[in-house]
């Protein structure tokens, strides 16, 4: 009676963290596949678009993460094959200065204007 | 001084934003990957059309010759269009061409090879689309030129006609 009880609650446990991981996973699948843009309907997230090639790339996206390969690994993956424009949120390097640092330049700028402006009317 | 500097700058400003926005007109809103970029052929598993067994990657491209991988479907109206072209490419003896039949009915996959004819050395299948994936497809038909180093060195989005023919039989002279 005590191992038959034991045994119930080692399998409860088990579908319990079993459960849990799932649920982990499911999350990050969605965070990768909203951070995806779809190639086919561009404008449309992988997650939101129904094409073919976003039914192919979730199941890509969910065989690397049941693999155990990391967000950035999966990220990098893709990367590789269609280049940076599939990322919704695209790295600072070499090619993206202009587009991270241009805002913060048109702001500072701005500031500036402003800020000259408002020491020479005092 | 000071208005010359302001005036100065507003029009960099709006030359910056007038060169930026004439770009954005005259380039295509639809991206595309890029198609000359030197890449290693993936390593994957997949059934062969004909024996239903399940082949890898480097017994596919085994031998040292070029290979070219055409991705196609049976639904898919441009891989007809196509299909006298890479007819044509399978007479030469410098390259071999592998189908991927991409998320198509067997049958029907069937009936369109014994209708147009067979230009494939082996042909394997790609049911839910994953090892186009790998190959860096988005859709069919694709058709990717491996050299023998076994690099995918071209790529084609789209059918493929006469001047890509003859460009890929320059490829591969």
């Amino acid at each position: 009676m005590k191992i038959l009880k034991i045994s119930m609650i080692i399998l409860l446990c088990s579908g319990f963290f079993h459960s849990k991981s799932n649920e982990k996973n499911d999350q990050l699948k969605s965070k990768i596949l909203k951070n995806i843009r779809c190639l086919i309907c561009q404008g449309q997230s992988v997650y939101d678009s129904e094409s073919d090639f976003a039914s192919s790339i979730k199941l890509i996206v969910d065989r690397k993460i049941n693999e155990g390969l990391k967000e950035e690994l999966i990220y990098q993956f893709l990367r590789e094959k269609y280049g940076d424009w599939i990322i919704y949120d695209p790295k600072l390097k070499k090619n993206t200065y202009i587009l991270w640092l241009l805002p913060l330049l048109l702001f500072l700028l701005g500031g500036a204007i402003m800020y000259k402006k408002i020491t020479v009317k005092k | 001084m000071k208005s010359k500097f302001s005036l100065l700058v507003i029009i960099i400003f709006l030359s910056f934003c007038f060169v930026i926005f004439y770009k954005g007109i005259n380039d295509s809103n639809i991206y595309s990957p890029k198609i000359t970029d030197k890449k290693d052929i993936p390593n994957f598993e997949a059934k062969d059309f004909d024996s239903s067994k399940y082949v890898n990657s480097e017994k596919i491209f085994k031998d040292d010759i070029f290979y070219i991988v055409n991705i196609w479907a049976s639904w898919c109206v441009p891989c007809r269009n196509e299909h006298p072209l890479l007819m044509r490419l399978s007479n030469s003896q410098l390259v071999k061409l592998i189908g991927v039949n991409y998320k198509d009915n067997l049958n029907k996959a069937e009936n369109f090879i014994n209708e147009f004819g067979n230009p494939y050395s082996q042909i394997i299948i790609d049911n839910d689309g994953t090892l186009s994936v790998e190959f860096g497809a988005y859709g069919v038909p694709e058709t990717f030129v491996i050299d023998k180093n076994k690099k995918i060195i071209r790529k084609f989005i789209g059918p493929i006609n006469n001047d890509i023919l003859e460009e890929i039989k320059l490829i591969i002279k």
